[in-house]
């Protein structure tokens, strides 16, 4: 009872255009870190010390740890909410957030100055008055619960039944430990500008950030969730339980409704931010009207036009918002970590070229990483000889 | 323990740049290649950086005496409750009870969040180096433990850098502003800026003026503050959710269990009514 669970066809087919152009960015990233590793950052990177955070901090961290909420969001929505009929998307959900995690790990490690020390924080010394002490610990813990929760698929497509079971009997622990370590830890990235009020735009900086940072990662998640499963369906049909694609889309409607109220919610805190620090004379500057649209047309816009696809069950229109929501939070964390951070500067920063190439590439890493992983395992469709719907 | 603490008087200052040289000598830093660069003409080097930790900014205003130069020498504030100290997740940045704001390279990531979290702009990153650290002013510890004052303030040839103990410094500069009110602007930066800092300015014009962050943008209380209340609600998050999920999630697997039961029940009741007719 070994080997792949599923028929894995892809595999001849290496020289397609998606591999070798991705194939070229991994490349190129890796001559980068050579040089990055080697001479410095400031050999590869526009950052200075008017600017110490870039994209690597602002989109491959602040980014892909919203992004990767799905993870939390749907087993919640499973195990705790038992609404079991979202137990097919559940697995890809917690492997995009465990890859999501893995790979912001993999870029810190080529920002950080000193990456061999990623560790010190967990064994060797405590700043526990930092955010960022909280952030590091709960990035490790939460990694390790995301690998348990998905660790029986590892187990079913190896056959290690006794594995299998232990690992089932944690599932439940690791998911309410994963939404407490989740909701804290993504509030904390808000939480982190909290400490840079004279630098941040007035309008984004607040003291409700961190509560602006978990209610959009719950966004994310379900927009992320609907965007890849959509995209699964369409790419790896081979490896997709028929079943579970004909119930796709009114899952996907359940999300985006779930969305829909979310980003009504968050929308509403964004005003009570303006509000509390009395900003509204802020609103006809440029920078406000920068504000407005993000409030108005990446969060109302695709609250109005989720709820709008619901009500019509329009599946097509939900995965459209989705990818407009997911935009939208990718504008939210840029805003906040560069665009809006010393807003006023008269040399601000821009990436270089070398830390698109850096991102683009570890975007491409995880994106093979997933793949392989759901041509071999049991992530899209349950395995013959285990049946999910016996467990739990 | 009363905490040290340094009077800059910018009206004193000529100029002379000697407590920039006196720093890297001490400090053992090495010079840097510059260029000429628009505005303040004379200053040199432009900014501080990792190798300058010291500076006198050169700035040409009106001052309340009229259009003059003012020099500002700028250097880390070692604020009584640094930013920077509580951002850094490993503490390699330290306060001391003696007042200086001190940088453990042995234990620092490199993560840059102390450069975010300085309102002043301090912490320099070594962006050269394969091995970088963060370098700062570190009030001369060194010095400052075997009794000796930093060596900026003890080359001064005009006493425009005091060092001493903080309040006796307060004191003092209060006082000049009490005996000689038309010479200075009646504010002791570094008072309450931030929550109070070691370093005190007195100058003749407003120091925002002069580059330094206004100080109601700055505030009174310290930085740290800003995210002790998130901080502080991370046990009670945890023992809130942890309980709510948990019993959630029993309650859910509870109403189950008897739907279940009761589905069963009403099979059984079916099956014997069925037996029966």
């Amino acid at each position: 009872m070994s080997g792949a669970a599923v028929p894995v066809e892809s595999k001849n087919k290496l020289l397609t255009p998606f591999n070798v152009i991705g194939g070229l960015f991994v490349i190129v990233a890796f001559g980068i870190a050579v040089v990055r590793f080697t001479k410095g950052l400031g050999a590869v990177t526009n950052l200075n010390d008017e600017f110490p955070w870039g994209l690597w901090i602002g989109f491959d961290v602040l980014c892909g740890v919203a992004l990767a909420a799905g993870g939390y969001t749907i087993a919640a929505a499973v195990h705790i909410f038992r609404l079991k009929q979202y137990r097919p998307i559940l697995r890809p959900a917690i492997l995009t957030g465990f890859l999501g995690y893995f790979f912001v790990v993999i870029a810190l490690l080529v920002d950080l100055g000193r990456p061999w020390r990623i560790v010190y924080p967990v064994f060797y010394t405590y700043g526990v008055a930092s955010v960022m002490f909280l952030v590091a610990w709960h990035v490790f813990l939460y990694l390790t619960c995301q690998f348990i929760e998905f660790a029986p698929a590892i187990a079913e497509w190896r056959g290690w039944d006794v594995a299998r079971r232990w690992l089932l009997r944690l599932e439940i622990g690791a998911c309410i430990a994963g939404v407490i370590l989740s909701t804290l830890h993504q509030s904390a990235l808000g939480a982190l500008f909290l400490l840079a009020p004279t630098k941040l735009h007035p309008l984004w900086y607040s003291p409700l950030l961190p509560m602006f940072f978990f209610l959009s990662s719950i966004i994310a998640g379900l927009s992320m969730v609907i965007l890849e499963s959509t995209l699964s369906h369409r790419y790896f049909k081979e490896q997709t339980d028929p079943r579970h694609a004909k119930g796709l889309g009114r899952l996907q409607l359940g999300l985006a409704e779930a969305a829909s109220l979310a980003l009504l919610s968050y929308f509403f805190l964004k005003w009570i931010g303006v509000a509390h620090g009395l900003h509204w004379n802020l609103l006809g500057t440029s920078m406000g009207v920068w504000f407005l649209l993000e409030v108005f047309g990446f969060i109302l816009l695709p609250c109005l036009l989720y709820a709008k696809a619901v009500r019509e069950k329009n599946v097509r229109l939900v995965q459209f918002t989705s990818v407009l929501t997911v935009a939208g939070i990718i504008l939210n964390r840029l805003n906040v970590s560069i665009i809006g951070f010393r807003w006023d500067s008269v040399a601000h920063y821009v990436p270089r070229w070398s830390e698109f190439v850096i991102t683009i590439a570890i975007v491409m890493f995880a994106i093979f990483t997933f793949r392989w992983i759901v041509t071999r395992m049991p992530v899209l469709s349950e395995h013959p000889d285990y049946k999910l719907t016996d467990v739990s | 323990m009363r905490a040290k603490g340094m009077l800059i008087d910018t009206t004193r200052c000529i100029g002379c740049r000697g407590c920039q040289v006196a720093c890297k000598q001490w400090n053992k830093l090495p010079g840097e290649n510059t260029t000429f660069f628009g505005g303040p003409g004379y200053q040199n080097p432009a900014r501080l950086s990792p190798k300058t930790w010291s500076l006198v900014a050169y700035n040409e205003l009106n001052t309340k005496n009229g259009f003059d130069w003012v020099f500002l020498r700028r250097q880390c504030m070692h604020c009584n409750e640094p930013s920077c100290a509580s951002a850094c997740l490993v503490k390699a940045l330290e306060k001391t009870p003696e007042g200086p704001v001190v940088y453990h390279e042995g234990k620092c990531m490199g993560c840059r969040y102390c450069m975010i979290a300085c309102p002043f702009d301090i912490p320099k990153f070594e962006y050269e180096k394969a091995i970088p650290s963060i370098r700062k002013c570190s009030f001369c510890f060194d010095r400052q433990q075997q009794g000796e004052g930093p060596a900026c303030a003890k080359t001064c040839p005009t006493g425009a850098i005091q060092f001493g103990v903080r309040d006796e410094l307060l004191d003092e500069a209060k006082t000049r502003i009490y005996v000689e009110p038309h010479r200075y602007v009646q504010h002791v930066y570094g008072e309450h800026e931030a929550g109070g800092t070691s370093v005190l300015y007195l100058s003749n014009a407003p120091l925002d003026e002069l580059g330094m962050p206004k100080p109601e943008e700055l505030g009174t209380t310290p930085f740290p503050a800003l995210t002790e209340g998130f901080l502080s609600m991370v046990p009670l998050v945890i023992i809130v959710w942890a309980g709510f999920l948990g019993g959630l999630h029993l309650l859910m697997q509870r109403r189950e269990e008897i739907a279940a039961a009761e589905a069963a029940a009403e099979r059984e009741i079916q099956k014997t009514e069925e037996d029966q007719s």
